[in-house]
């Protein structure tokens, strides 16, 4: 038997950018390969959930585990990846803060439900049919995961050690993230592997962004043909640049995209929402009630901009019934 | 200062009963003896007056007995005593901002009836301080210097007053003045109210020491173009505009105004409220101060086209003419200002209804001012456009105040003024004077009387807002007169009164730039646009910045005597700085962690004191400790969570909301 150190990947409500994120090492996945055997990893290799129970407890080096936590079959499979790992990752913003699924979180699971299985545009469904958790079916009896009443981010179920952020985590960090594995040489339990400042310390065109920008109105990226040099604030799209953790050399910002803020806050802030909220507020020209409503109108979804990976980590939560 | 704050927090615990005041709703023993089961008190109890001198002493005492290193009052509000238990903490050893007020009188017992509710409240209250306490760091109070001179901006009668009090103070006074000579709006008046002292006599002294003075260091015909820096140390930036003539010779002699090879006066005469003429080179008015002419470069062909005979040249004596002068920027340091701007009288145009612009006849009360004073356009005389004398006057109170189309507010001198005002014509033409009003406000020393003394003299009150000045007559008795049409709601019923002339008292509106002034200062205004005093009873010439002092009608209407006083205490004020020569520092203030900041410049164009600036070596904000006021609008604001104010980081914040919920 191989005594390479055992790593293990697994996903949750995730969209499947996070495993791509990981091919995306190019050749560096052959050092990662070589040095390391992956025992799990259920959207590349066929492995069981029964192969896992099987190991002993820790016998797995470091399991990188992305997407957010939703249904109780996702809970099962964090808890019981926490007790085989030594290490375990919380890997891209799903995992991290809620991430785009968390967005759920603005309505309860109820609404969700009647909206998805009655009262959406594509939906046929005169009885009214809804999925249950028990059913049986030409006798045999039928299980299906239920899903939970929000929401959560992997360390709001289960003992984190570290984080890897964004949406999906640059090959950059992950990669220093398993040299650091490898090595041994991990920083203090609980810490997000990324630099702890914003992204307009990594930005090139920090320089260009004018002290006072009092913007009259908010553009998304679609409305203009961003000037290439200039600070994207400064233009009128909502960057969150400022409120953004760095690490990911603010390669949006060099594709002329604004930072959408999937790297989640830095330490010190408690909320990265509200935190945005509060920093673009600030940049608004308007003092009267009308002149800001109409510059805020550039901004037609606010918790879909300001908390895009991150409503399951919002001081508020989430709606509950 | 001996610091104990190391190690664990062992904190002592005060409940103050206010005599009845808390103790009667709030049942303080349970307080205390809840307060000592909390983690980290090791002593807690409850006294009848925490801020008397044996409470004082018991923190003093408990201090070095059980080697405490936090203290917590709960009592009155902070506003009232953090500092009095601040200082007792610091005589007992203590870092005084090792200490934290809990206010459970104003936010507990005085608005709450007597039971466990309100004990409850308190106890959560008590909570959230202990818990915070134990974060609390020792902080140190700084001081910063205050530089000795004095910036007095506008030179109407607020601005002269200050600048004369502060320089027979010994102090070095900058007077800036917009306009080509001191005096404002009093150097236009003919007498003043109710004593009817001639306003030149009682003016024109002061404003030629303000010029002798050597302390003195008069700019007209200047304005304040930047202001950096923060209380004791402003760094100021005046700009100088061309007057076309050297200071320091011209003598006013006026040759050069004789000489302009305009023969005629064709120029509108500000001074004289448009009713006169003057020439492009003119001395304002003759004691102007300083006693130096100016140059309107929209008028003179030389400064226009460069094509003039330049007559006047040949005239000076004393080549005192300087064609090509620029403006100049000046650069001053002071440690305190006195704001006296003033105001602007209201534009009679906005009510069409009253006539003034359309109808021959109708004046402001400006205009009357400058017609009755001798030195004025008709020499004294009060005339109609045809020369004649009126025989009935009729002055409408209120114009473009106590209106909610205009300006709400009381313009507070027009009552007065146009009692004055009716005093004077009717001396001067005998003619019949109607006063129309809505209320008389008479409330200062003698104003009451004079209005007495008016009635006694046969002036008319009538006591009707006017709905319209017309002239189109009725009778034969109002042809070619101004007809007056009022409900007289004492009479009951709508009169028509003819008269020739009209007055029309205009209120005071603030200056049309005091937002960009105030903007400069960096102080605030009220939403009408008047500056902003620190407290409306007691700061009433101090602003939210410090150092920076308001006076006179910048500040709202008021009148003469009402605006010296004001000087005088703004003057007072600053003198009270700078003998104190320094000023202590607040230590609740914020500062950047340059390792964390990202250099977003989010923060700087925030910040009310302009306190931040940036590193551009280092590419971080920084912000100056001796101008912030710990408002906190940055550490909200900052994206990255990386500016941190004393004595509200995240953490105390955080534990406190912890502690009240749990």
């Amino acid at each position: 038997m191989s005594t390479k150190p055992k790593i293990g990947f697994y996903w949750c409500a995730s969209c499947g950018g996070c495993e791509e994120s990981v091919v995306d090492l190019a050749e560096d996945v052959l050092m990662v390969t070589g040095a390391v055997d992956i025992i799990f990893w259920p959207c590349a290799m066929d492995f069981k959930k029964a192969d896992i129970e099987a190991m002993p407890d820790k016998s797995i080096v470091a399991t990188l585990l992305n997407g957010a936590i939703r249904s109780s079959e996702q809970e099962e499979m964090a808890h019981l990846l926490r007790r085989k790992s030594q290490v375990l990752i919380a890997y891209g913003s799903c995992a991290h803060t809620g991430g785009i699924p968390s967005l759920a979180n603005q309505f309860t699971r109820e609404q969700i439900m009647k909206f998805v299985y009655e009262d959406a545009p594509t939906m046929v469904n005169d009885q009214k049919t809804h999925p249950q958790p028990h059913s049986r079916d030409n006798g045999h009896e039928l299980e299906i995961p239920v899903l939970r009443n929000v929401v959560r981010a992997l360390d709001q179920v289960v003992d984190v050690d570290y984080y890897i952020p964004g949406c999906p985590p640059t090959p950059k960090l992950l990669k220093e993230a398993v040299l650091a594995l490898l090595s041994g040489k991990l920083p203090p339990k609980g810490t997000v592997l990324a630099p702890d400042h914003a992204v307009c310390q990594e930005c090139l065109r920090n320089d260009s962004k004018p002290q006072d920008i009092s913007l009259t109105e908010f553009k998304r990226p679609h409305e203009i043909i961003a000037d290439p040099e200039k600070c994207l604030l400064a233009q009128g799209l909502a960057c969150m640049g400022p409120a953004t953790r760095g690490g990911c050399d603010a390669v949006c910002i060099k594709g002329n995209m604004p930072c959408t803020g999937c790297f989640g806050p830095v330490s010190r802030v408690h909320d990265h929402g509200a935190k945005i909220l509060s920093y673009l507020a600030s940049t608004a020209a308007g003092k009267e009630e009308d002149e800001i409503s109409a510059t805020l109108a550039g901004i037609p979804d606010p918790v879909g901009t300001f908390y895009r990976y991150g409503l399951a980590k919002c001081l508020l939560r989430g709606k509950v019934s | 200062m001996k610091t104990k704050t190391n190690g664990e927090a062992r904190i002592g615990f005060y409940v103050c009963h206010c005599g009845t005041n808390i103790a009667g709703v709030v049942n303080v023993a349970a307080v205390a003896e809840y307060a000592g089961k909390l983690p980290g008190v090791v002593v807690s109890r409850d006294y009848k007056y925490m801020c008397s001198d044996p409470g004082q002493e018991l923190i003093q005492t408990d201090i070095k007995e059980h080697n405490l290193n936090r203290v917590v009052v709960a009592s009155c509000s902070p506003l009232l005593h953090e500092h009095t238990f601040r200082t007792a903490c610091e005589k007992g050893g203590l870092n005084p901002f090792c200490f934290q007020m809990v206010n459970i009188r104003e936010h507990d017992s005085w608005v709450h009836d007597p039971g466990d509710p309100a004990t409850e409240k308190a106890k959560a209250l008590v909570r959230a301080a202990v818990k915070r306490v134990a974060l609390h760091k020792p902080l140190e109070v700084k001081r910063t210097r205050i530089h000795p001179d004095v910036l007095v901006v506008g030179g109407g009668i607020a601005g002269i007053q200050a600048a004369l009090t502060l320089a027979n103070g010994s102090q070095n006074v900058y007077l800036v003045e917009r306009e080509p000579t001191i005096g404002g709006h009093m150097a236009k008046f003919d007498k003043t109210f109710p004593t009817l002292d001639c306003a030149a006599c009682i003016l024109t002294p002061k404003m030629s020491a303000v010029a002798a003075h050597p302390n003195i260091k008069l700019w007209t015909y200047s304005e304040v173009v930047k202001v950096d820096g923060f209380v004791g140390n402003y760094k100021v930036q005046v700009r100088r505009n061309p007057r076309y003539v050297n200071e320091e010779l011209c003598v006013g002699c006026a040759k050069c105004v004789d000489a302009c090879v305009y023969k005629e006066e064709k120029f509108e005469d500000e001074f004289n409220e448009g009713l006169a003429k003057r020439k492009p080179v003119y001395l304002p008015f003759p004691q102007a101060t300083p006693p130096v002419v100016v140059f309107d470069p929209d008028a003179c062909i030389q400064l226009k086209t460069g094509k003039c005979k330049k007559s006047c040249l040949e005239a000076c004596d004393r080549d005192a003419i300087i064609f090509d002068q620029k403006p100049e920027t000046k650069e001053i340091e002071v440690g305190t200002i006195i704001l006296a701007t003033g105001f602007r009288t209201f534009d009679a145009g906005r009510l069409p209804q009253y006539g003034y612009g359309t109808l021959p006849n109708v004046y402001t009360s400006l205009q009357i001012e400058r017609m009755v004073n001798a030195s004025g356009p008709t020499d004294g005389h009060i005339m109609l456009k045809d020369g004649s004398k009126p025989k009935a006057v009729g002055i409408i109170h209120c114009i473009g105040s106590r209106d909610n189309r205009t300006n709400r507010w009381c313009s507070r001198v027009c009552c007065m003024y146009s009692m004055k005002l009716a005093h004077l014509i009717k001396q001067h033409t005998g003619a019949e004077v109607f006063n129309f009003y809505i209320d008389i406000r008479a409330p200062g020393k003698g104003y009451e009387e004079f209005y007495e003394k008016l009635q006694e003299e046969g002036v008319h009150f009538i006591r009707g807002r006017v709905a319209e000045v017309a002239d189109w007559p009725l009778t034969k008795e109002e042809e070619g007169k101004l007809i007056i049409r009022v409900e007289d709601t004492l009479a009951g019923f709508v009169r028509r009164i003819p008269v020739d002339m009209v007055v029309l008292a205009t209120g005071l509106e603030p200056q049309p730039d005091a937002q960009e002034v105030r903007r400069l200062f960096n102080i605030s205004c009220s939403t009408e646009g008047w500056f902003l005093e620190r407290h409306p009873k007691l700061a009433p010439v101090s602003t939210f910045t410090d150092g920076i002092f308001i006076a006179g009608c910048c500040q709202g209407p008021k009148d003469i005597p009402d605006t010296v006083a004001q000087a005088g205490a703004a003057a007072g004020e600053a003198l009270s700085l700078i003998n104190a020569g320094f000023i202590e520092l607040e230590p609740n203030t914020s500062y950047v962690v340059a390792d964390d900041c990202s250099g977003c410049k989010t923060c700087i164009p925030l910040c009310p004191y302009n306190a931040i600036s940036r590193d551009e070596e280092k590419k971080k904000a920084v912000i100056n400790e001796a101008i912030c006021k710990g408002c906190g609008v940055c550490v909200a604001a900052c994206p990255s969570g990386s500016i941190v104010q004393n004595l509200f980081t995240d953490d105390e914040i955080f534990s406190e909301i912890e502690a009240v919920l749990g």
